[in-house]
């Protein structure tokens, strides 16, 4: 069971009367020869360093390789104890989760690049944000991660998840439509609605730079992955709401790697350009030297 | 294995903070590792010390993203989601592993690429060039002095040899003879009649059993399978 783009997912879906994720899972059965209890093993495995680095950074400080983020993570959960949480509970916990994520992987602990370290926290921001707030089991969330995944998989194949080849919009965007399928299904949405969620994630982030300081993984890239977050709640309640994008998923693939390919070398991870070269920013590290 | 996996897409597991300059980082420094490994089976076969040279993006953003650290973990053994690698430093001292670090300028290589060259306790050197080619992927380019290009996804054997007439048949009939199904074949060459490596990759786990025969021909001085 094999498939090549979002329509030809959809089929499946349709045909076997099943869900994304059960369709992605079969498909990786085949594609590795694992049995499903293997892949379901290396899926909780992903699911619990995800669960990990979410929530160390509530109670532990890290301090990250270039000293440009840290502390962020507790701060908001501070914020929140404080009543100052305005945006509600499911939205506090995602942007404080996806933002621990990027403290974890900027002090050299352990994540799951998803799809890479540098949007690794868009997803578990999202999963465990609807776990804590909805109750739902890690079964759940397991689903979640297949559909996350397969949705990851249709992306890296037909268009980029490197911030070097198309920009943020190819990292965290992609994480976001990742995230956001993922959510529609955790919450009982269809593949159809799940498809268009990430349709409505990839279009909101189309054309966002990546202009790390420095060079290195910290800032902006924090701030992104909890925008990453929000941007996937987002269109998961639109689907879920019934609104469908009016653009199929395989031509917005398509459209996000074109625009990547016209963003220019300067905003695609060289450090030459965008937050890398304000004035303020290049106190912090190597300026408009680039890193290419 | 051909084809893009689930945790290719949520993975790696990985110690921070980047795929390519982090987990790349382990990931060439552990194949150069297993290829100094299973090159020579001696007692006295340890790896004493490792001097890395960094190119491109590599030696400018090394310490920001670990890649030291991460290359150094490589070469003791840690997997990309080790948390040791964060304290690599020290498990080299402990471990009795000297290192260096240098940086090179030279523009046309590609950007995230590092030289491992690599002294054992009996003296055995080797040298292997790894290039980060993104999302932790990595592709060995040079061994020794010859230019090559694997990356140890699949299972690979490495034929060290001279370079004549009948050797790649040879190879081809004796990996035909034990079944193998070969996915890619290369040889790479320094010149017409001198040192030369064939790289066979395939789909299926190659038997210990074909190395032997391989070494039957004279011009072939040694075999190593990953």
């Amino acid at each position: 069971m094999d498939f090549k783009s979002g329509k030809e997912l959809l089929d499946l879906c349709e045909k076997m009367q099943m869900p994304i994720s059960e369709v992605m899972k079969r498909r990786e059965a085949e594609l590795t020869g694992m049995r499903e209890e293997e892949i379901d093993a290396g899926i909780k495995k992903a699911l619990s360093i995800m669960d990990n680095s979410a929530h160390e950074p509530l109670e532990k400080e890290m301090n990250s390789m270039g000293g440009l983020i840290g502390g962020e993570a507790r701060r908001l959960k501070e914020g929140s104890k404080e009543g100052k949480s305005f945006c509600g509970d499911v939205i506090t916990k995602a942007i404080t989760y996806a933002m621990a994520v990027l403290e974890v992987n900027a002090s050299m602990g352990v994540i799951v690049a998803a799809p890479t370290a540098g949007s690794s926290g868009v997803l578990p921001g999202v999963l465990f944000a609807l776990k804590e707030e909805w109750g739902l089991e890690d079964e759940v969330l397991h689903q979640g991660l297949y559909t996350a995944g397969a949705v990851g998989y249709l992306l890296m194949r037909n268009a980029s998840v490197s911030g070097a080849q198309a920009g943020c919009q190819a990292e965290v965007g992609s994480a976001s439509a990742m995230a956001a399928a993922a959510a529609v299904e955790m919450m009982g949405g269809t593949p159809g609605q799940a498809l268009s969620a990430a349709v409505g994630a990839l279009s909101n982030l189309l054309g966002l730079v990546c202009d790390p300081i420095g060079g290195l993984v910290e800032n902006p890239c924090q701030n992104r992955n909890a925008v990453g977050a929000v941007n996937a709640l987002i269109n998961a309640q639109q689907a879920l709401a019934g609104i469908r994008q009016k653009i199929p998923f395989d031509e917005m693939a398509q459209v996000m790697l074109n625009v990547g390919r016209n963003l220019p070398f300067e905003l695609r991870e060289s450090a030459l350009g965008g937050c890398a070269t304000a004035p303020s920013a290049c106190g912090l590290g190597g300026c408009g030297k680039g890193i290419g | 294995m051909i084809g893009i996996s689930l945790f290719d897409v949520i993975g790696p597991n990985m110690v921070g903070p980047s795929s390519s300059h982090t987990a790349g980082a382990v990931s060439m420094a552990l194949l150069a590792r297993k290829i100094f490994y299973k090159e020579k089976k001696t007692r006295e076969r340890l790896i004493r010390r490792a001097d890395f040279t960094l190119y491109g993006s590599f030696a400018k953003t090394y310490r920001g993203h670990g890649t030291d650290r991460a290359l150094l973990g490589g070469m003791l053994g840690f997997e990309t989601d080790d948390l040791r690698i964060r304290d690599a430093f020290s498990y080299a001292e402990a471990n009795g592993l000297e290192y260096s670090f240098s940086v090179s300028e030279d523009k046309d290589m590609h950007p995230n690429t590092a030289d491992m060259d690599l002294t054992g306790m009996d003296g055995r050197k080797l040298f292997v060039r790894g290039v980060s080619l993104g999302g932790g992927k990595v592709k060995i380019t040079r061994l020794n002095q010859i230019e090559v290009d694997f990356t140890g996804e699949y299972s690979t054997l490495i034929v060290s040899q001279t370079d004549k007439q009948g050797v790649a048949a040879h190879i081809t009939k004796c990996l035909s003879d034990c079944g193998v199904n070969i996915a890619f074949m290369r040889i790479f060459r320094e010149a017409k009649g001198a040192k030369a490596y064939t790289v066979v990759e395939s789909d299926e786990k190659i038997p210990e059993a074909v190395m032997d025969s391989i070494k039957k021909n004279p011009y072939i001085a040694n075999v190593t399978l990953l």
